[in-house]
């Protein structure tokens, strides 16, 4: 057999010059990305930035038109054992019939492969996934019984059985309450500390700094990439946002790391 | 053996069952997925598949028949993506005008070239399940209606299916972008599982007609959605409430002296409404009585 040519493997996520088009429109152009192992990454931008595209197309949901991406130098489709993916929660039905513990399973699926039922063995490790997220006196609950906080522990369980190298995050923090956004960002720090590199789509500026290591800038070209102290400036911020970016601290030029962006809902 | 094969009775409930069987075990998987009305379009498209076989090979029935029929019902909704991939025209709207189009044009080749067959426009839609015993084949030495046979075979196969990817169809349903990202294929298990519901249709074609054959696709399964949060027992509530709805249906008409695939078909709606008003959890009286206890208390 020929011994397979990695392509960066020393990067958790390398992207080339990809372009994503629907319907002729690009979502995307042109962008480069590059993610170290072992960080814990945000992705953010406007609304319309391309953000969860990147994700889906990483994630070979979604085609792209031209660019080549690899993690941790394999290209996508030899990498689906590598990745664990936690989508939007309103990108399924709540109301499905099945319980907790059973959702959790599922990120099982991939290694269990074809035909094969899930057993004891799937079971024993969804409740213990369960049990790190706080929920495992939910197990046999059925899902739609879940409040929004609950159903992101149980789609965190769910990854964290994948035993992937590399997460990507759908707006994790979307809906959610205090107790639950703490819970899922410590969850999400201590999977980085066992090595692992996450990537998160983040809509919240003003948590930034305090939740993640990494940032990628996004508007449809990548704006700035690279460590928080490096890239989250005010002035990377503006070419992202562009007037759409409110400083809360008057007195700052928005250069310095204390400036406090917010993204004012329009 | 041959005399229970004999008795019109057992053959036209047997028929039934199996139908129902057939039907509830794809049913569940397309009510979860929010297609079921694809089961529609499908079951009305087919009729051109049908047609178009009949014409070039003369086969009424038999694993021509049936290959045919599948492919157009895959051809149903793969045009019916087609066309709503171009985001002109809303999926609703393009299974509208997917499905007319092909019905009408098996409707009228039925017209212009199949006048004086078997298969015309009534039995297509209707079927009759009261005649199926009187048309047999010889299998194993017995005498056997060919509806049991082809709806045994359909109803095997959709088990086989449904046990063999149950994972792969549970996951492609509650969660398909997660099905992709693993690469269980649910576009694959989506077309299998129209392609099989083509087949059944076509197979439960004589016995009930394309459009009742629906109700026991849908109604069932939509019927258990309501009494349970299982997918297993869902799958398994359908099946029963399908089969009681066929041996329900039988002496009613009989004593009402009506259609028999329309009665049983009617019982699918009685068991829908029962459970609507009745079920623990879901039913109207249940929510009633729990916001009164509430209330009260």
């Amino acid at each position: 057999m020929k011994r397979e040519k990695r392509h960066e493997p020393d990067l958790a996520l390398h992207i080339e010059d990809l372009t994503v088009a629907y319907e002729g429109k690009p979502v995307l152009w042109d962008i480069d990305v590059n993610i170290p192992p072992g960080v814990m990454a945000a992705v953010i931008g406007p609304n319309g930035a391309g953000k969860s595209t990147l994700i889906k197309t990483v994630l070979g949901l979604v085609k792209p038109t031209a660019g080549h991406i690899c993690i941790h130098g394999y290209p996508p489709r030899q990498a689906l054992k590598r990745v664990a993916y936690v989508p939007q929660r309103s990108s399924v039905d709540w109301d499905f019939p099945t319980t907790v513990v059973d959702v959790v399973m599922m990120g099982r699926y991939g290694h269990l492969g074809w035909f094969r039922w899930p057993g004891r063995r799937e079971r024993r490790r969804a409740m213990d996934a369960l049990s790190a997220v706080g929920m495992e006196a939910f197990a046999k609950r059925q899902i739609n019984q879940l409040s929004g906080g609950q159903q992101q522990r149980v789609f965190l369980a769910r990854a964290m059985v994948q035993d992937a190298d590399v997460l990507f995050l759908d707006e994790p923090m979307a809906g959610v309450d205090a107790t639950t956004e703490k819970a899922v960002v410590a969850l999400l720090q201590e999977l980085r500390d066992q090595g692992k590199t996450i990537i998160v789509v983040h809509h919240d500026l003003q948590t930034v700094r305090d939740y993640f290591d990494w940032l990628v800038i996004l508007n449809v070209r990548v704006v700035a990439q690279g460590p928080i102290p490096e890239v989250y400036t005010g002035e990377n911020l503006r070419k992202a946002y562009g007037g759409r970016i409110a400083l809360l601290d008057p007195d700052s030029s928005g250069e310095t790391p204390d400036a406090v962006p917010r993204e004012v809902v329009n | 053996m041959q005399a229970f094969l004999n008795d019109p009775m057992a053959m036209i409930l047997l028929t039934g069952a199996l139908v129902a069987t057939s039907g509830a075990l794809l049913g569940t998987f397309l009510v979860l997925q929010r297609q079921s009305m694809l089961s529609d379009a499908i079951s009305h498209s087919i009729v051109f598949g049908i047609v178009v076989v009949w014409l070039l090979t003369h086969a009424q029935s038999g694993p021509l028949q049936i290959a045919g029929a599948a492919l157009t019902g895959v051809l149903t909704v793969f045009l019916t993506e087609m066309v709503a991939r171009t985001r002109r025209v809303k999926r609703d709207a393009a299974i509208g005008l997917v499905f007319p189009a092909l019905f009408a044009a098996g409707v009228l080749l039925l017209n212009l070239y199949a006048r004086d067959i078997h298969i015309d426009s009534h039995t297509v839609l209707l079927g009759e399940i009261g005649f199926v015993w009187l048309d047999t084949m010889p299998l194993a030495g017995l005498e056997i209606p060919q509806a049991v046979v082809w709806m045994t075979v359909a109803t095997l196969v959709n088990l086989g299916f449904v046990l063999a990817c149950y994972k792969e169809l549970k996951l492609a349903s509650f969660d398909w972008q997660l099905a992709a990202a693993l690469g269980l294929a649910p576009t694959l298990m989506f077309y299998l599982l129209l392609g099989l519901t083509s087949v059944t249709a076509v197979a439960a074609f004589d016995a009930v007609g394309a459009v009742l054959f629906i109700a026991f696709v849908i109604v069932p399964p939509a019927t258990a959605y309501l009494l349970t949060d299982r997918l297993s027992l869902m799958l398994l509530l359908a099946v029963l409430v399908g089969v009681a709805s066929t041996l329900c249906g039988y002496p009613l008409a009989v004593r009402l002296d009506v259609s028999i695939g329309g009665t049983m078909a009617s019982m699918t709606g009685v068991f829908l409404v029962l459970a609507f008003v009745l079920s623990p959890r879901y039913g109207v009286l249940g929510h009633w009585l729990n916001r009164r206890v509430k209330y009260s208390g």
